[in-house]
């Protein structure tokens, strides 16, 4: 039944996407060309040591451009780096998306100079979710494009230091970074006076201890406070009371790292790239079943298909071996071969695809994948890795884990993937932070795009062990000495195999 | 300690929030009240309704009339935010919003009972319970559980919980011998967490642990250590945190529920007594902002088991060595013979006010002691034979004048001879609460205490004061004398010490060299902390001797309450009557022994250390043939010869009145006018000019807080309480600590 209608649901939509294209007219006045996007030339990378060929410090930085000219950025003042920021159609790169100018530009409320209170740029550079490796390049080979980013950025919300909070698990990049940020002290970049514009700005690297929550902003606040990572309430937003206390905006490592190209380019050079309301490039890392997983700067907007393609040497056993795709790190849902060869990856063609481009984490997975495994270890991760805070998420989590991995098995019964969707959705908008979304929405991918591949887990294993009731178990092993609730699914009629589709 | 500061405190909506300064600017309002805010005008379910400016939106649906289910939020804890069942549907909000956390929004329109809501709040609570123990039947909780009526209006009828993996298994802590654990049961909402840092002072009760197997208790395996932690029973919303003592005895819906005022310390703090038939099976606290808020102090909570044992239940005559049972008639014959034989005539016929004689029965026999021909009336304290050195002839020389909310408002206090967390532990929890939020500086005079709160320690003894009253010697005068509300705490121990004549002496001199700021109409900053429950009223009704009467050996003896009297100080040949309810140290001095009622047996009036005097109410009978006290010395005033002239207890509060009208203005505070204050501090000044400051330090008041009075003297949990948290016996680390002694012992 889902599947029919999902396949309805996809029809429409191209058909939608037919009629954006205008048909020919009478006319003998030329198409404008299609835009293709993709293909982003050497010129116009940003990160141009994401590989780590050359020198990571700061010699090597600077032959590369950073720091060029850094002061007369800095002298253009607050607005006009957050209006730049605005012009380049920048969105966070950490994986909600929100427009980054706008939001620097929190910081910034009228009569700002009348608060005493100190303010802080805190840079989440707190990497953990699975598949995501590409802050982590960043900090490897251009450490110094961050350390530059945090003081333009810094200098655009007037903030008067920055915080790194780097995940405990990167030891080396922390190192690289901490060298990069001596390197820079040492020249006269950052401390008072930073490149010698009378700006006055500090940068702290901040070792975490692992947990996979202390990249959710607050909680990360939190944890850079002292104290445990759990998510805060909001409002008050960090912009108000932040980081002890004091106006605060946290921004990804990539994010903050694009911003003195984007000054130093123009707003307009990287709004160049992508579609409308999704411009620039991104670091895409590719991982999984690809010839060549690779972290890779790409323009926005480029078919998911082609970067795949184009930089990874395709799928392992070529495109037609694709089981499905996770175009975005592990919370966003699975996208299913005929989705996979139309979605372009930019925030708004993912979305429409009810899946998301979060950190630009490319999961490639071939038909030698057991996706319901793969889900479950999802499962497991965001079980492992909720605050407990909230109940939702602690309990749901816990929940959602013990039913997927009995699916992994098939040893369920047809009416609890409803159930479990259903949980999904009770845990989905109801917690603090956006980690039972997260926890959520890989489960209802999984259900949406590859329900029949569940159902016939379930069928397999009921052929081989005979019926299951709710909750797991063998209507075998009921131990007929005890009293058995009847609201186990045991008395229920066998549903049918499901018609194959 | 980690303090909040001003700048880091989040915007609580709570009571909490009125205290906090807001973050722009550190400097104090000048006007007494806290400066009003705007209201704002929402809707709820179609309903307007108008709340002030920072209120939550579950306070304005409150308001409203709505009804919001909760676990974690409670009104004087910060905001957690955490359990996810005040979920309600805000127009133009695309998701579910927590009404406890979500700041009131002009203009708003809320809807709390829409199909999108009541789905949100079976959700969760469907989430509660999957790894909560069906155990209702046997757990404690059972019939004022909020997770068991909750479930009933808001979750699902059926389950779908079947997993076979299971529930939840939980380690219970061991909290001490009053908070029993079963935390199986526990939702995570961290209430008790929350009330034991902010208000208690534990520090290390805290969670531990992530996700499902996030856990709440000590950090350290060591008992929750605290005069407040019977809270945390009241507070936790489920099973998981229930009462020891209480535990099992009873169902909440076979008791009784009595409102009345507790007498373990002088706070007055407002109480529930529950009983059931004859028998106080449990205390609870009744909210009062004006004095307790919410909070009891472990002694008021669980000392009740002290009512059962060693009572007084029949009238006792002396026959040689032993007391003999007597008939009211024959004991109240004997009490007339003995003051006959005893030959005691004028100042020698004595009496002496105890720790729990109410004010009735202090009226009662300050009367007939009075038509007896003597003004020999003392009190159960050191140096209680002479007339107390502030002299009681006006209120605000023996009175917490500041009030027990004005606490809160003082910027900078000064503690002498007093630990308020052993003498006043629901006020401490004030000082603390004022000390986390605002910039309090708090000095101390005296013993070295852990107070739950930072303090600059001045000094042992009543030199230190004199180096503060000239402001030398320490960073803390010069911040009090820079604060705007200075507020000068004195322990009621001091009118018992030697050097207490110099230590008023100093103190009404200094505030009446600093009364701008000390002695304002709105501001009186030096308050006495009584820490006796019938002392302000003692004090009141003009129970001191006079000074010809201060130097007279008594003969005769009336014992009322009075158990901590010093053996000595009673002639061998006087003749001994005590009147009371515990068989203690008092009756074992008498001849003959009247017994009493306790405080949760007869309904009489109670005056707290601010001077309100409130109403307690009788919730069990007196045992056997005790009665109430004040009728015991209206019959025995019959047998004397002086028959006093009250018939019923109206008559009483009638002469009450006489005595002093505020003895029967009920449950108010009426503040001393600021000329009368500078007139009883001159009074005070001239009175022990001259006295000499000396070296002597000030001791404890209260060295056991757990066994004060003869009712937790009596208790089994009280001295459990002893053990485990005063000398650290048989709990948490205890069985360590021995093998640490040994290994001590060793190298020594």
């Amino acid at each position: 039944m889902l599947r029919a209608s999902t396949s309805l649901k996809s029809l429409p939509r191209s058909a939608r996407s037919k009629l954006v294209r205008p048909s020919r007219p009478f006319a003998t006045v030329a198409d404008p060309p299609v835009r293709r996007y993709g293909g982003l030339k050497d010129q116009d990378r940003i990160f141009t040591n994401a590989f780590c060929r050359h020198d990571h410090g700061l010699k090597g930085a600077q032959s590369r451009g950073d720091w060029h000219r850094t002061k007369d950025i800095l002298l253009k003042g607050d607005s006009w780096i957050i209006q730049t920021i605005k012009d380049s159609g920048l969105r966070g790169r950490g994986g909600a998306g929100f427009p980054s100018g706008l939001k620097w530009s929190f910081m910034n409320k009228p009569n700002w100079q009348k608060d005493p209170r100190p303010r802080y740029l805190v840079v989440n550079a707190d990497e953990g979710e699975p598949g995501t490796c590409k802050d982590r390049e960043i900090m490897r080979g251009d450490p110094h494009k961050l350390i530059e980013g945090c003081l333009v950025a810094g200098r655009g919300m007037n903030a008067s230091a920055a915080y790194i909070y780097i995940r405990g698990e990167f030891y080396q990049e922390a190192s690289h970074v901490q060298q990069a940020i001596n390197e820079a002290y040492a020249a006269g970049l950052l401390g008072k006076d930073a490149c010698g514009s009378g700006y006055s700005f500090d940068v702290y690297l901040h070792r975490g201890a692992g947990a996979y929550i202390c990249g959710e902003e607050t909680a990360l606040i939190e944890s850079l406070e002292g104290k445990q990572g759990k998510p805060r309430l909001k409002p008050p937003f960090p912009a108000d009371v932040g980081l002890f206390g004091c106006p605060t905006t946290v921004a990804n490592v990539e994010t903050v790292a694009v911003a003195p190209t984007i000054c130093r380019r123009g707003g307009a050079w990287f709004a160049g790239f992508g579609r409308e309301r999704n411009q620039g490039t991104k670091l895409f890392c590719i991982s999984g079943h690809v010839n060549n997983p690779c972290v890779i700067e790409e323009e926005m907007s480029i078919p998911l298909k082609e970067l795949i393609e184009k930089h990874c040497g395709g799928v392992r056993g070529g495109w037609d071996n694709l089981l499905g795709i996770i175009p975005g790190g592990c919370s966003v849902p699975v996208l299913p071969i005929d989705k996979c060869a139309e979605v372009l990856m930019d925030y708004d063609s993912l979305k429409d695809a009810q899946s998301g481009l979060g950190t630009g984490a490319v999961i490639v997975m071939d038909k030698s994948t057991d996706i319901i495994a793969a889900i479950a270890r999802f499962s497991s991760f965001y079980k492992h890795e909720s605050c407990g805070q909230c109940t939702p998420c602690r309990e749901g989590t816990t929940w959602m884990m013990n039913m997927m991995n009995r699916m992994v098995e098939g040893r369920g019964h047809e009416r609890e993937i409803d159930m479990l969707l259903e949980l999904t959705k009770q845990v989905e908008g109801r917690t603090i932070c956006a980690l039972g979304d997260a926890a959520a929405w890989p489960i209802q991918g999984l259900m949406r795009h590859f329900r029949p591949v569940v159902e016939e887990r379930i069928s397999q294993y009921r052929a081989a062990n005979g019926p299951v009731m709710f909750g797991g178990m063998l209507t075998s092993e009921i131990d007929d000495t005890l009293a058995v609730p009847d609201n186990l699914g045991a008395n229920l009629k066998e549903v049918a195999a499901p018609a194959s589709a | 300690m980690l303090r909040i500061l001003p700048t880091v405190t989040r915007p609580s909506s709570g009571l909490l929030g009125k205290v906090v300064a807001s973050p722009s600017s550190s400097r104090r309002t000048i006007s007494s009240t806290p400066a009003r805010q705007a209201d704002i005008t929402l809707t709820v379910d179609g309903k307007e309704v108008t709340v002030p400016q920072g209120s939550a939106l579950i306070q304005a649906c409150e308001a409203a009339g709505a009804v919001i289910p909760r676990f974690c939020y409670h009104d004087r804890l910060a905001i957690a935010g955490n359990c996810r069942m005040c979920l309600v549907e805000v127009e133009r909000s695309p998701k579910p919003v927590a009404s406890c956390a979500m700041p009131a929004m002009p203009g708003s329109k809320v809807f709390t009972n829409t199909p999108l809501v009541h789905e949100a709040r079976e959700g969760v609570m469907e989430f509660l319970l999957a790894n909560h123990p069906l155990d209702c039947p046997i757990c404690d909780q059972g019939g004022e559980c909020d997770l068991q009526d909750q479930s009933m209006r808001y979750g699902a009828d059926r389950t779908r919980f079947h997993e076979i993996t299971g529930k939840r298994a939980v380690e219970n802590k061991d909290l001490g011998p009053l908070v029993k654990t079963s935390m199986n049961r526990c939702i995570q909402c961290t209430r008790c967490v929350r009330f034991a840092n902010e208000v208690a002072g534990v520090e290390e009760l805290g969670t531990t642990g992530r996700g499902n197997d996030l856990q709440i208790g000590m950090y350290v395996a060591k008992t929750m250590d605290s005069e407040l932690s019977g809270n945390v029973v009241d507070l936790c919303p489920v099973g998981a945190l229930t009462s020891k003592p209480y535990a099992f005895h009873a169902r909440p819906w076979e008791l009784k529920n009595t409102e009345s005022v507790d007498v373990h310390d002088a706070l007055g703090s407002n109480i529930r007594v529950d009983s059931r038939g004859v028998q106080v099976m449990r205390v609870q606290p009744r909210t009062n902002d004006d004095v307790n808020e919410e909070w009891i102090s472990d002694k008021t909570r669980y000392s009740y088991d002290g009512l059962r044992f060693q009572r007084l239940t029949t009238p006792l005559v002396k026959r040689g060595d032993r007391f003999v049972p007597a008939s009211w008639e024959d004991a109240l014959s004997a009490v007339a013979t003995g003051l006959a034989a005893s030959g005691a005539t004028g100042d020698e016929i004595q009496a002496v006010a105890g720790h729990l004689a109410d004010t009735e029965s202090l009226v009662a026999l300050r009367d007939l002691v009075h038509r007896l021909g003597s003004d020999n009336l003392t009190l159960d304290q050191n140096a209680g034979t002479s007339s107390p050195v502030h002299g009681i002839d006006v209120r605000s020389n023996y009175l917490f004048n500041s009030t027990i909310p004005g606490v809160e408002r003082a910027d900078a206090i000064l503690l002498i001879g007093t630990n308020p967390r052993h003498e006043a532990a629901v006020l401490n929890s004030r000082i603390r609460k004022s000390w986390l939020h605002t910039g309090l500086e708090v000095g101390l005079i005296g013993a070295r205490a852990d107070t739950t709160y930072g303090y600059e320690y001045l000094g042992a003894s009543a030199r230190a004061l004199s180096d503060f009253v000239q402001g030398k010697g320490s960073k803390f005068a010069e911040k009090f004398a820079a604060a705007e509300r200075p507020l000068i705490i004195v322990g009621s121990a001091l009118t018992e010490h030697q050097d207490g004549a110099a230590v008023y002496n100093m103190l009404a001199k200094y505030v009446l060299a600093n009364k701008a700021k000390l002695l304002t109409p709105d501001w009186t900053g030096l308050s006495i902390l009584q820490r006796i429950a019938s002392r302000p009223a003692a004090y009141d009704v003009g129970f001191v001797p006079s000074k010809k009467a201060a130097s007279a050996k008594p003969k005769f003896v009336y014992l009322l309450n009075a158990d901590e009297v010093d053996p000595k100080s009673i002639p061998q040949d006087a003749f001994v009557v005590y009147q009371g309810h515990h068989g203690d140290l008092g009756a074992q001095l008498a001849d003959v022994c009247l017994p009493g009622a306790a405080y949760t047996e007869k309904s009489t009036t109670w005056v707290n250390t601010e001077g309100r005097s409130q109403l307690g109410r009788a919730a069990v009978p007196p045992p056997g043939a005790s009665r109430e006290d004040w009728k015991i010395i209206r019959a025995l005033s019959e047998y004397v010869g002086v028959p006093l002239p009250y018939d019923n207890v109206l008559a009483l509060r009638d002469r009450m009145w006489e005595v002093s009208p505020t003895l029967v203005r009920y449950d108010i505070t009426e503040p001393t006018s600021t000329d009368i204050v500078l007139a009883g501090l001159a009074q005070l000044a001239e009175k022990t000019n001259g006295a000499k400051v000396g070296d002597q330090p000030l001791k404890r008041a209260v060295e056991n807080f757990y066994q004060t009075d003869v009712i937790s003297r009596a208790s089994v949990t009280m001295a459990q309480c002893t053990r485990a948290f005063v000398k650290g016996e048989g709990y948490g680390f205890a069985g360590l600590g021995k093998q640490g002694d040994k290994a001590e012992a060793a190298f020594a």
